[in-house]
């Protein structure tokens, strides 16, 4: 983690970052914020932990815990919502028994992020299985593609 | 240039998702295959190109031999074979794929100044943009205008900004350029964070360089040296594209030091968003930048004064900015005259929802909203009837059926009670529920709330709550009134646009469909059937089939059947998920 950590501060130098761009690249390299990580940038440049918390929880793009190897994304956009997006939702979080509240399965194989909207309403609703964008989908096509990753 | 053969293969963000990817591909093989480049020689090209609009088609590919254009709609790799056989060597059009009289209409009364290149040229050339005129605005506009005159240009020409509020661009340019700093910056606010709308992300995608083009001539009116464009994290491919497009820039000596051998100076960086709504209201957007929690800060001064880092900062729109090359090489009269007396040009939508034609369309402001949805958009999904267009995102609010006669621009769907907003339009017909609409975008202000000031954090909170008892089948008498009485505080009160727009779906909404609300509270019935715990799932037992497909579809196990006999539903396992309601081919699950 040092290297990385390393890396990411020379990287900082370089571009005259600031802390937003600094958490974008620990959580690019770790999937996540972790604490560890925080802690190091924190004595390193003399800025309270607070404040790269109060970032990190401000913001959607950053996560505090580990996230599963498969990140299913449902845009909830308005088009896809009117085209049923929230019954997705629903009916994925029983495949993937996961409880009101949790979006990781227990295994960290899968976790379901909303996402406001991906801006292809062209083709809503619209579900991205690990960066891949698939369009005018239904819960058959999802779960097969589900099927393929367990 | 004199190609004779060019193909044109949608690869803007639908386009990519459909698979235009591997149709360009395939494409290049063949032409290599069949050496199509030794016999053709420099005559032939095959281009990626950006969102083309109709995105319900997509993958559109525009096959032009010898200036004349054959669109094909949804197209496949191994679509692709048959193309290059019948028409490009025997020159036969595949007539069954041509997209005939929807893409004409859907073009037809469309008027291009944005999206003129937009799926015509590579976004990822910069060549290709110089070849359609590119840059020479830029080249103008520093080396033989002055700023003054720049600003007198964009101001005859009544361009208002497109990222909502329409203020006149041409006035805040007059503003960053009239006060005296030594440092002043250009702002590109490409955090579209509306949901249902992709006019910005067509853009960055589709024409990045138009963008970039337009920050120079704003960084020469204004006086800045420095430009930055903040783009929303869930665009990466816009990302890329505009990177690309300013690398180039650096290359052909368009940005960095002595552009155009004329001594000026302006460098453009990108900041990505990090996911927040409220990032897209201009205080908050330069908090973001400076590298802190994206809160808006009370509006003492204006941007234009006292902007990032306290320096003037002159913030438009993606849009706006595509905007203003155009202006500047055909003049400010030919633009002025496309639109109304008190809005000039053009606007892009994003036009979706229950739409044939969904897809993004740039129309002259003060077009009916009828053209839009039933010339260009091509009517209601289904046959079904239209009950509303929801314009202007979360902030905006509804526009019922029996107005669509109104003209589109700033001031009249304001009257109307909705907003023009960025250039999201939702289509809605009857099968949408209109407290469920409402209750939608406040859950979507709620949660984007940066939580700073209380009328917004907490009484956005409160209505959520009670149009959610509304919804569940729990309204109690006074409900309304009391929705109407927070909505006017919050509206009075907050502190930033989010805030004071964020009761607006369900303002309007009461205002067009009060009889709605009122059967969801008096009489515990949803009209439209969408709000869960107010419908039941029945079978309709003279149309089951006993077919066995919602049985087997059904995650709660709540049916039970034998084949060929109709089946039934337990309502207390049943958890009206809708499952059933959308497998049965014969039409004999309803809802109740």
């Amino acid at each position: 983690m040092e290297n990385v950590l390393e890396e990411i501060y020379n990287n900082y130098l370089k571009s005259e970052g600031n802390v937003i761009t600094i958490l974008q690249d620990i959580e690019r390299h770790f999937g996540y914020i972790p604490e560890e990580a925080v802690i190091w940038f924190s004595n390193k440049l003399d800025i309270p932990a607070s404040r790269f918390y109060g970032i990190a929880t401000f913001y959607s793009q950053f996560h505090l815990k580990p996230r599963g190897k498969n990140v299913i994304t449902i845009c909830r956009g308005t088009a896809c919502h009117v085209k049923g997006s929230e019954k997705l939702i629903n009916r994925l979080m029983i495949e993937l028994d996961l409880k009101e509240g949790e979006d990781t399965t227990e295994d960290l194989s899968f976790t379901i992020e909303r996402v406001n909207c991906v801006g292809a309403c062209g083709i809503s609703p619209v579900v991205i299985i690990n960066g891949e964008v698939y369009g005018n989908v239904n819960i058959d096509k999802i779960l097969r593609e589900i099927k393929k990753l367990r | 240039m004199g190609k004779d053969i060019i193909i044109k293969v949608c690869n803007g963000t639908v386009g990519l998702a459909a698979g235009g990817e591997e149709v360009l591909k395939r494409f290049k093989e063949l032409f290599s295959l069949y050496n199509l480049r030794g016999v053709f020689k420099d005559r032939c090209d095959i281009k990626r190109v950006g969102c083309r609009g109709f995105c319900s088609h997509d993958v559109l590919v525009d096959v032009v031999i010898d200036g004349q254009r054959t669109t094909y709609k949804h197209i496949k790799p191994d679509m692709v074979q048959r193309i290059v056989d019948e028409h490009i060597l025997k020159g036969e059009p595949v007539t069954q794929w041509v997209d005939g009289i929807e893409y004409e209409n859907f073009h037809k009364g469309q008027t291009k100044v944005v999206l003129k290149y937009c799926g015509e040229i590579d976004p990822e050339s910069i060549d290709d943009y110089i070849d359609v005129g590119g840059y020479s605005a830029a080249k103008k506009a520093i080396t033989e205008m002055t700023p003054e005159e720049i600003v007198e240009i964009v101001k005859a020409s009544n361009l208002r900004g497109r990222g909502g509020a329409g203020f006149p661009t041409g006035i805040k340019w007059e503003l960053g350029l009239k006060i005296r700093s030594d440092v002043k910056y250009v702002v590109c606010n490409g955090d579209e964070g509306d949901p249902g709308a992709f006019m910005d992300r067509s853009v960055m995608e589709g024409n990045p360089h138009s963008v970039i083009e337009g920050m120079i001539i704003c960084a020469k009116a204004t006086g800045a040296r420095q430009g930055y464009i903040y783009v929303r994290a869930e665009y990466p491919l816009a990302v890329k594209r505009l990177q690309m497009a300013i690398d180039q820039c650096y290359e052909k000596g368009f940005l960095g030091d002595n552009i155009f051998g004329s001594g000026f100076t302006f460098d453009v960086k990108i900041f990505q968003g990090a996911g927040a709504f409220v990032c897209g209201e201009a205080t908050a957007l330069m908090r973001s930048i400076e590298g802190k929690r994206g809160m808006p800060t009370a509006k003492l001064w204006r941007s234009a004064e006292k902007g990032l880092w306290d320096k003037p900062t002159v913030l438009n729109n993606v849009e706006t900015f595509a905007n203003v090359p155009r202006i500047i090489l055909k003049g400010p009269d030919w633009y002025r005259k496309l639109g109304t007396q008190r809005s000039g040009g053009t606007k892009v939508f994003s036009l979706t929802g229950r739409i044939k034609n969904s897809g993004l369309i740039e129309v002259p402001l003060g077009i009916s909203l009828r053209d839009i949805i039933y010339v260009i958009g091509g009517g209601i999904e289904g046959g079904r009837s239209l009950k509303a267009v929801q314009t202007g995102g979360p902030s905006g609010g509804c526009i019922p059926a029996e107005l669509i006669d109104i003209e589109v621009d700033y001031e009249s769907l304001a009257q109307a009670g909705s907003i023009m907003g960025s250039g999201g339009m939702v289509v809605l017909d009857e099968t949408s529920c209109m407290v469920d609409t409402a209750k939608y975008f406040l859950e979507f202000t709620q949660a984007e709330s940066c939580g700073k000031c209380v009328p917004c954090r907490i009484g956005t909170k409160r209505m959520l709550e009670i149009l959610q008892r509304i919804t569940s089948g729990n309204g109690r008498d006074g409900d309304i009134e009391l929705l109407e009485e927070l909505g006017q505080y919050i509206r009075a009160t907050s502190l930033c646009g989010l805030g004071m727009t964020a009761p607006n779906p369900v303002l309007s909404t009461l205002r067009y469909f009060r009889h709605e609300y009122e059967a969801h509270i008096y009489d515990k019935r949803c009209p439209a059937g969408v709000c869960r715990e107010l419908i039941t799932f029945k079978i309709d037992e003279g149309k089951c089939t006993g077919c066995g497909a919602c049985k087997r579809s059904c995650p709660a196990d709540a049916i039970r059947g034998v084949k060929k006999k109709p089946h039934k539903i337990e309502n207390s396992l049943c958890i009206k998920c809708g499952t059933c309601y959308d497998v049965c081919k014969f039409k004999a699950v309803i809802k109740v």
